[in-house]
């Protein structure tokens, strides 16, 4: 019945209001039902992976802090474990308990950040208050550990920079109790609300089939009961010595990804717990490193799912090549699955289920050639190298010594 | 050309309206902004409100370096917001590009990027890497005293 003349195209985006990012999204409509979805993502795109080809490595984990705002520890971590993965170290069991710390409460602000974002989304703005004012104290904690409020500046290759203050794990520990009460009253509130389970059960459904075609990772994984998690499948930090399990739900649907998210951060603070009471003595970091001539991949379990740095290194201070893949990429691919069929006014949540972070995501920018700007083949921009390489020599006065064809 | 109506003036302090743009920063001023209107901040008690259309606002808190894709985009959005207008640059990377400032992908900071369609536009800045809540705040307040 799809005639061309009743396809319309809705566009949101670069900026609107739900979006924090500029991201454009085409929603090709017939009715009030979505029929097809593209996004533009490359308003975003800032080349950090040629960056971080220029900077070494004591300065890498502070660069790629800055990928994105909330995985901050995510891919500072991630990085390290690529270049430990590479050398074959193993970090002292204080520093381990020190990324475990600041990654879970990470993981713990960034889910209550979600959960209020999903409640404004749906027009619910109490969740949304309720949820960000219980992430405040979440953030005092990781200020009074870490000096700032996301961006600690601790990992680095082979360890962590800084110590952590000891003393004020007490009163981290009466804050995440409080945290935790408060998140069981938000859960009670979203399982037992009669208006959330109508707005939100059966919508934006992802099978567990359709799970593993998209390569989907993270919550939005676990949502549809398909039991992945890197922290217990190739542990990394802490994870292999602390007891806490894997949250999993089996609709696939929004809902259930606000669930298992929710259930997720009781188990972040059941981890810190374990990790206030058994943190070790001993060194940070393993001092100064060289990093060999080789390659490296780092796993990382990231609020979102499942994060993979590729490091290749030539023997240099700096990397030859970073390759960083975030969780939402393969996540943001999924609305292919999850939002076509569904009416227009449950896309937005559904976009917005899988959490995703643009800023993460965007390794790439596309360029089109327009009329003051010729397309070049290949071949054009060899010759254009050549020829430049020559009036560079020609300008220090000696002789280009590459042989040029 | 900023057109300063004593009466649009006035009414303009008592209340601004701000839009957010992200032009391509890292997600985490675009949280911090959003975490000033949450209970613990709520710069609503001030009546400044987030609104969803630039040509409703009347202050722009801008946050991120400028990439070249977000160049024009920021431009249209700038033009679209009726005068009186001015912008709160918020974070290193508005301010300065911070990290980015060797990107290839980047166009330039905003300040220079809106300058180059508006000679008169009035800018603030609030650095920070991101700035805490608090001190986005106070920059929106020093920038309706210095209008």
């Amino acid at each position: 019945m799809s005639s061309p003349t009743s396809k319309r195209v809705v566009q949101i985006g670069p900026f609107h209001p739900l979006l924090e990012e500029p991201v454009g999204f085409s929603l090709g409509v017939e009715g009030e039902t979505v029929v097809d979805v593209d996004a533009r993502m490359d308003y975003i795109h800032k080349g950090i992976e040629i960056l971080a080809q220029q900077r070494t490595y004591d300065m890498l984990p502070i660069l790629l802090e800055r990928i994105c705002g909330i995985c901050s520890v995510t891919h500072s971590v991630c990085f390290c474990n690529a270049a430990e993965d590479l050398l074959g170290v193993e970090i002292p069991p204080r520093a381990k308990y020190i990324r475990t710390i600041i990654a879970e409460l990470e993981r713990v602000h960034s889910h209550l950040l979600w959960v209020g974002l999903a409640g404004h989304f749906i027009g619910y703005n109490t969740v949304f208050m309720w949820a960000w004012k219980y992430r405040e104290p979440v953030c005092d904690v990781f200020e009074m550990l870490t000096g700032h409020r996301q961006n600690s500046a601790l990992p680095m290759v082979g360890g962590v920079r800084r110590d952590i203050p000891v003393k004020y794990f007490d009163e981290a520990r009466k804050t995440l109790d409080m945290v935790e009460g408060k998140t069981q009253m938000l859960t009670d509130a979203v399982l037992d609300d009669p208006v959330l389970a109508a707005r939100l059960k059966g919508v934006g459904v992802l099978t567990p089939e359709e799970v593993m075609e998209w390569g989907v990772v993270g919550p939005t994984a676990r949502a549809s009961g398909v039991d992945t998690d890197v922290r217990r499948d190739e542990p990394y930090a802490a994870y292999d010595e602390l007891d806490w399990e894997v949250c999993l739900t089996q609709n696939g649907d929004v809902f259930d990804k606000a669930v298992v998210r929710l259930l997720e951060l009781k188990e972040s603070i059941k981890i810190l717990r374990q990790c206030f009471d058994r943190f070790p003595e001993g060194p940070l970091n393993l001092g100064t490193l060289h990093i060999p001539r080789g390659e490296g991949v780092g796993r990382y379990e990231a609020p979102r799912g499942e994060d993979i740095h590729y490091l290749r290194s030539n023997g240099t201070n700096m990397p030859e090549r970073l390759k960083v893949r975030a969780p939402s990429y393969t996540n943001i691919a999924s609305f292919k699955a999850s939002c076509i069929g569904e009416k227009i006014s449950d896309v937005t949540i559904t976009l917005a289920a899988c959490d995703p972070c643009y800023s993460c995501t965007e390794r790439t920018a596309v360029v089109r050639a327009g009329a003051d700007q010729p397309e070049r083949t290949f071949g054009d921009l060899v010759r254009l190298s050549q020829a430049e390489t020559r009036r560079i020599a020609a300008e220090m006065g000696r002789a280009p010594d590459l042989q040029l064809t | 050309m900023v057109t300063k109506t004593p009466l649009l003036l006035r009414a303009l302090k008592k209340s601004p309206w701000v839009f957010h743009v992200g032009t391509s920063g890292c997600n985490n001023c675009d949280i911090e902004i959003a975490d000033c209107l949450t209970p613990r901040f709520d710069v609503e008690r001030f009546g400044i409100k987030l609104v969803g259309s630039p040509r409703h606002a009347d202050v722009m808190l801008i946050t991120g370096p400028v990439s070249r894709a977000c160049k024009e985009p920021l431009q249209q959005a700038w033009l679209e917001m009726p005068q009186p207008r001015a912008a709160v640059m918020v974070g290193s990377c508005a301010c300065s590009m911070g990290a980015y400032k060797d990107a290839y992908s980047v166009a330039g900071p905003p300040d220079k990027v809106l300058l180059e369609i508006d000679p008169d536009a009035k800018f603030i800045y609030v650095p920070g890497c991101p700035p805490k809540p608090e001190t986005i705040v106070m920059g929106v307040v020093k920038l309706l005293g210095a209008l």
